[in-house]
């Protein structure tokens, strides 16, 4: 009989379906065969004018019927997508799941569009005098549904019939892996059987964009867009704003294994830290990230010593990636040297509040193919960071364990630990 | 009883009457009290302001205010007055070790470069452009971190040093009722010890009206309580600046540090009606057939909004249990949005510690209540979506 229940006594949980879109593509199959093939999705912005800005390259998803429409309908759209996409591999009904909604997805606001065509649908007074008459008096609810933070979960909810309140949640760039670990735990507590876990980002607008210019965090690197995003690459000058979603179904194993479905990996087990250092700058001495790799591998049961590879966060920037670094050589010793870490980012970007989700979707797949995504554009290696960051090309490899990182602005870390086979 | 059990031993409170529970509780039980109100600064409509606070009570350090708005000052103000009356503010070893799970929605937007941008917009056709050219100007870049919703959460890190896990979760009423149950499934499970949690509002701010009156749900002209606002012009929501944090703790884990135990939280139910189709009476009767309500007269501390069909819905199916005694605090705070939840679950705490009950806040609408309360139920309707209640019940 196959046991059910992991270190601590809690029941495993598998994971049954996986979904992602990236700037890659839509689907599992076509983001796999870019990703391993060392493409990247980074191209130049034409969802906006790109006048007076420094960054003019993006990851944005320009393929999708949404693109144009706003954040929110770009955000439902990837989150449905790619839940569907997991959903239907699970084999269950895409209409009435019937276990809880995860959704890490971006703070909302009302788009520029919005704005704009409101206030001058009128002439009357000015500034937000003016757009608060104007909108008392619409008729229909689309707008306002832009703007209420818990909309898209629960147009979700209705579309696939998850049960009860849907969470919609935000700890910025760990976000998608949150999503991951509250339907995890909702599992461990026997609070139910399955879960739908999401993080989706479709909020590159322009002006998220210029904020993030104006914190300096963004590549500037635009001749060659695919080129910019170069993680642990000693010319890094910051992270590629995407897009994208990746979506998880979540069972407990045995609930899976009753009902017959296909196991495709393992969620072994999450790790949380917060960091009180500073808003956007992680702690000098790393200790919240080794803090939260620690503690995943501690919920996982395993030691240093039993993760194959590791999923970094690597975003490409200089303050991360050499964080990112510190927290790893000392949580691994000396062994990190021999430890294949690549960053997905390097040919996605970073995608936000879905970059958790769809970096653990890219991780469970690692294991099941046994081939290792490269970190794309390392021509200059760092000689701070030394890591076997496996180079321009990807690799075969059997990979029975991942570690995933993320680690967000406001000091919100999450990593999970995730296995190929049950024990 | 059990060990698991999840208990309040910490509470944080600021609305326009005051700041703390005792303010709080002196201020609510004194019968016929008037609510705090500004009927001309937002014009048409009425808000309830912040009361005046001084941010260096909670908040040391002058840069940490600086990079905050008012929400994200007023949230780690209010975090900080929880942690306080819990003993664990200060505390390195508690703070390391405490969980968090605050409601958020977003901050605040610079009003004065919008209003220039949408004033340039008359006269222009390249509005995205305009938006570049201003926008990369005018733009204050640690503006951004003071509207991330997550960073309210990152600054009660920074300045309380809460580091055990951080998490936020948004979604209006619904993101408190969630906040509150799962930081409640943690500790049961044993995940958690000891769990920060709560909300705060700003309403002092044109977006954040904005929010609610693009689905024209704000009430507008002569100020009226909450149950009274049917029919009147507007949608019926005043809305108040405020906020709520509870420290929620596993009881033997607060026994053993000997603190002063609030009430014990029961079990906290959520839903999603879908209102469209009108499931929104039966989805309310439904929570309140789950909470498993105890016999006999019920104080109930309502956080209904005023919304006309949220409240009727509300008010419908209250009634229909004859045996609850109704207070809906938001007649004399005013909507708190994500607030709303954690602050019900606060005043019904307090009316379990104290041993009495509030008067009406509507004398016309609202019942009497003389016992000595041994639960009380807590609610939040959310004006658009998502439903929640709890039961508070004495330690």
């Amino acid at each position: 009989m196959a046991n059910f229940r992991d270190h601590m006594g809690r029941p495993i949980v598998a994971v049954t379906g996986i979904g992602v879109v990236t700037s890659l593509g839509v689907g599992k199959a076509d983001n796999w065969a870019a990703l391993t093939s060392g493409k990247s999705g980074i191209h130049p912005i034409t969802r906006f004018p790109v006048d007076h800005l420094n960054t003019r390259i993006s990851g944005m998803v320009d393929f999708l019927p949404s693109s144009s429409k706003g954040a929110s309908p770009l955000t439902y759209e990837l989150a449905e997508t790619a839940a569907q996409e997991a959903v239907s591999e699970a084999g269950l009904d895409s209409g009435d799941f019937g276990g809880p909604l995860f959704l890490a997805s971006p703070p909302v606001e009302l788009d520029w569009a919005d704005r704009f065509s409101l206030y001058n649908s009128d002439s009357q007074d000015n500034g937000a005098e003016r757009l608060l008459r104007v909108a008392r008096g619409l008729k229909e609810l689309d707008i306002f549904e832009t703007t209420q933070f818990g909309s898209i979960a629960d147009r979700l909810a209705d579309r696939f019939g998850t049960r009860g309140l849907p969470i919609t949640l935000s700890t910025a760039c760990a976000s998608g892996a949150t999503a991951i670990q509250l339907g995890v735990e909702a599992i461990r507590r026997g609070e139910c059987d399955k879960a739908l876990s999401i993080g989706a980002d479709g909020s590159a607008t322009a002006e998220a964009l210029i904020r993030f210019s104006l914190l300096s965090a963004l590549s500037t690197h635009n001749d060659i867009p695919e080129k910019a995003s170069k993680p642990f690459s000693k010319d890094r000058d910051g992270f590629v704003l995407a897009e994208g979603s990746g979506a998880l179904v979540l069972e407990s194993l045995e609930a899976a294994l009753a009902r017959g479905a296909t196991i495709l990996g393992i969620m072994r087990g999450c790790g949380e830290r917060a960091d009180d250092f500073h808003r956007t700058r992680s702690k000098p001495d790393a200790s919240p990230a080794i803090a939260t790799v620690r503690a995943a591998l501690a919920d996982a049961g395993l030691g240093e010593d039993e993760i194959d590879y590791v999923n970094a966060h690597g975003t490409s920037t200089p303050e991360n990636d050499k964080m990112e670094h510190l927290s790893l050589s000392t949580v691994f010793g000396e062994r990190i040297g021999s430890m294949p870490i690549s960053s997905n980012k390097s040919m996605i970007g970073h995608t936000l509040s879905a970059a958790g989700a769809v970096e653990a979707a890219f991780s469970l797949m690692t294991m099941r193919e046994s081939v290792i995504p490269p970190t794309i554009n390392y021509d200059n290696p760092d000689p701070a960071i030394v890591l076997d960051v496996v180079p321009n090309k990807k690799r075969n490899a059997e990979v029975g364990t991942v570690l995933s990182n993320s680690f967000g602005f406001g000091g919100q870390n999450t990593c999970l630990v995730m296995a190929r086979e049950p024990v | 009883m059990s060990s698991h059990d999840v208990v309040i031993t910490g509470i944080g409170l600021v609305s326009s009457l005051g700041e703390g529970p005792d303010a709080h509780w002196q201020k609510l039980t004194r019968p016929g009290i008037e609510p705090v109100l500004d009927a001309t600064r937002f014009a048409p409509y009425t808000i309830h302001p912040l009361p005046e606070i001084d941010w260096n009570l909670q908040i040391a350090k002058r840069g940490d205010q600086r990079q905050m708005e008012t929400w994200q000052r007023l949230g780690t103000y209010v975090a900080g007055l929880a942690l306080d009356d819990a003993g664990i503010k200060g505390n390195d070893e508690l703070c390391a070790t405490m969980d968090m799970v605050v409601a958020a929605g977003g901050g605040e937007r610079d009003e004065a470069v919008d209003s220039a941008i949408l004033a340039a917009s008359e006269s222009r056709n390249d509005r995205d452009v305009l938006l570049n050219e201003k926008l990369t100007t005018e733009l204050r870049p640690t503006l951004f971190l003071a509207q991330l919703s997550n960073l309210l959460a990152g600054n009660i890190s920074i300045v309380h040093k809460v580091t055990g896990s951080s998490r936020t979760f948004m979604g209006e009423e619904g993101a408190g009722v969630s906040a509150v149950e799962t930081a409640a499934a943690r500790i049961r499970s044993g995940q958690s010890t000891h769990v920060l949690v709560g909300g705060a509002f700003q309403t002092e701010h044109s977006d954040m009206l904005l929010g609610y009156e693009l689905a024209g749900y704000l009430h507008r002209g002569p100020w009226k309580p909450v149950w009274q606002r049917q029919g009147r012009e507007g949608g019926g929501v005043v809305t108040g600046s405020g906020g709520a944090f509870l420290v929620l703790e596993q009881r033997e884990h607060a026994e053993s540090r000997g603190r002063k135990i609030y009430a014990e939280l029961g079990p906290i139910l959520s839903g999603r009606a879908r209102r469209r189709r009108g499931e929104l009476n039966g989805e309310i009767a439904a929570l309140l057939n789950q909470a498993a309500l105890p016999d006999g007269e019920l104080l109930t501390i309502s956080g209904a909004s005023g919304a006309h069909a949220a409240t009727a819905a509300e008010k419908a199916a209250l009634d229909a249990n004859p045996a609850l005694a109704v207070r809906a605090f938001s007649t004399l705070t005013g909507h708190m949005k994500e607030a709303q939840f954690p602050f019900a679950v606060a005043l019904a705490a307090l009316a379990v510690d104290r041993k009495a009950g509030y008067p009406a806040f509507d004398a016309t609408m609202e019942r009497q209540f003389e016992g000595i309360p041994q639960a009380v139920l807590a609610t939040a309707i959310g004006y658009h979506q998502f439903e929640g209640l709890g039961l508070i019940k004495a330690a």
